[in-house]
């Protein structure tokens, strides 16, 4: 059974996921799987389900029904330590950041480094550089989040996820939040991650990176994975796609508002 | 005999509120400390505990709200011997001010709690962070900076409302100034000065408040989200 082999063979697996928010069905049973290499992207309309699908995956949002495993390992979802071992396994990267208001960006990182892998100060705040470093910001550590750009922030936060050593990122829009201007240096970083074989599952409307990166495409709209397939599939100019209709849409709406900003993927751009 | 008279004052007055303001500060600061982290306390318990200690942490903090505190004053000290439970005036005074002003701190905390962003708690749960990680390194250390304001005007009520313990018969400044008072039929005076004595109190106080704020100001922190 091919769904079987799916969830043995993957990193991590979202298997018939159902989730009820107030009376309303939000995700109708949708699974997705990423194993090495992969970059799964989500796109689809505002109110989709993709932020939920997302955070059903590292559930900080619980489930009706439907399965996580990790590695093949279903994961107990009652168990608190249980979680906890998944969360450590799977870094999530917000689309407003999320970063400690109170921590500087070396503290940020650092924080989890302590509390949950007990690692020394010393120890901690080292490799919280060594993140910042890859990230170009090494010369903003002992800055608050109030006193960083936009893009920086979110760097920032991509620091945070990897100095947990996570097996899987989930990104929920990441560049969403952002000035145009500050786009590239996030996508830089993620760009980077992706040369270096990180799994990720990313909702995002860059589709530039998407022709170029992503190993597949889910549609979703309301609740539901419409269509999945290559990026060169569903975004061949002869395919009748609902993706490729949106993302008509969305390039319009771009072109209107100026000529896109070009996504620069030279490596970490310092600022 | 003279309005402002320098030796009444520097023999009689002075000596005495010295000594009363020293019983004062044997109040006050115990008070603030014990009452401040018994604050912090409830108002953690308020909002993140399970129903039934919630539920027990609301009620008491209504019941001190809602009760004067010279009546909490009078049950503790001479309500409470009935129950065969005895409490030196001190004690009694202490309790009274600790529960009170933890009472009224933990409002100010609870309100900061929910302050803090629902994303930063899901930031810490993503990272593998346990509930009680997430709120004493995350969301605690937030709450208290931003309900310092709050909570510094609640200890200069405390100053103020420390006067009362002269009702459970603990003499201290208030005490004092009633004694030398009523001794020396010269209540004007004595009462100006025991006013100044508590200005001064509260003018250290309202300053040290602000060098905390300080120190624990955030680069756009307060500014950005409160
Ligand atoms: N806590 C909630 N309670 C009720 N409905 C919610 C809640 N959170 C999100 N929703 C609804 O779920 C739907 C999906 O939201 P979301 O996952 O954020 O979509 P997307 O990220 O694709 O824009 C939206 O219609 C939203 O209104
Ligand atoms: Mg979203």
């Amino acid at each position: 059974m091919t769904n079987e082999n799916n969830i043995k063979n993957a990193l991590l697996s979202a298997q018939n996921i159902s989730v009820t928010l107030g009376n309303r069905l939000i995700l109708n049973d949708v699974s997705i799987s990423v194993g090495a290499g992969d970059l799964k992207v989500l796109i689809g309309p505002s109110g989709a389900g993709k932020s939920t699908f997302l955070q059903c995956i590292n559930q900080l949002i619980p489930t009706d029904s439907g399965s996580i495993y990790l590695e093949g390992e279903r994961i107990n979802m009652a168990n608190n330590a249980s979680l906890c071992h998944l969360r450590q396994n799977v870094g999530m990267i917000f689309q407003d950041f999320n970063l400690f208001d109170h921590l500087t960006a070396v503290e940020n990182i650092s924080l989890a480094l302590r509390k949950v892998r007990n690692l020394s100060k010393e120890d901690a705040n080292d490799r919280a550089r060594k993140e910042l470093n890859r990230v170009g910001l090494a010369n903003r550590a002992g800055l608050y989040p109030a006193q960083l750009s936009g893009g920086q922030k979110q760097r920032v936060a991509i620091a945070r996820a990897l100095a947990m050593d996570p097996k899987v990122l989930l990104l929920d829009e990441p560049t969403s939040a952002l000035d145009p201007e500050l786009v590239g240096e996030v996508l830089a970083v993620i760009n980077d991650l992706a040369a270096h074989g990180m799994p990720m599952i990313m909702a995002t409307h860059q589709m530039d990176f998407v022709r170029s990166l992503a190993t597949e495409v889910l549609f979703m709209e309301s609740g539901s994975i419409i269509e999945q397939d290559k990026p060169h599939v569903l975004l061949a100019s002869t395919s009748k796609s609902r993706t490729l209709d949106f993302c008509s849409k969305l390039n319009n709406l771009r072109q209107v508002a100026e000529h896109s900003p070009e996504i620069t993927c030279t490596a970490n751009s310092n600022t | 005999m003279d309005f402002f008279d320098i030796t009444f004052l520097t023999q009689e007055v002075i000596p005495h509120l010295n000594d009363g303001i020293l019983d004062s500060l044997a109040l006050i600061i115990p008070a603030i400390l014990i009452g401040g982290s018994f604050g912090i306390l409830m108002g953690i318990v308020r909002v993140f505990a399970k129903k039934p200690l919630k539920i027990i942490a609301d009620g008491f903090v209504a019941v001190i709200r809602g009760v004067p505190l010279t009546i909490q004053l009078m049950i503790l000290y001479f309500g409470l011997p009935y129950i065969r439970i005895y409490l030196s005036p001190y004690t009694a005074a202490l309790l009274a001010f600790i529960f009170c002003t933890g009472a009224y701190q933990s409002e100010y905390i609870r309100g900061a709690l929910l302050s803090i962003k629902q994303g930063q708690i899901k930031a810490g749960q993503a990272l593998g962070m346990t509930k009680s990680q997430i709120i004493w390194s995350i969301i605690v250390p937030q709450a208290i900076r931003r309900a310092i304001p709050g909570c510094g005007n609640e200890i200069i009520y405390l100053i103020k409302y420390s006067s009362l313990a002269y009702i459970v018969t603990h003499i201290e400044l208030t005490g004092e100034a009633k004694i030398i008072a009523s001794r020396t039929f010269r209540p004007t005076e004595v009462y100006l000065v025991a006013g100044c004595y508590y200005l001064f109190l509260i003018t250290i106080a309202t300053w040290l408040l602000s060098k905390l704020e300080q120190k624990l100001s955030i680069p756009g922190f307060s500014k950005a989200n409160s």
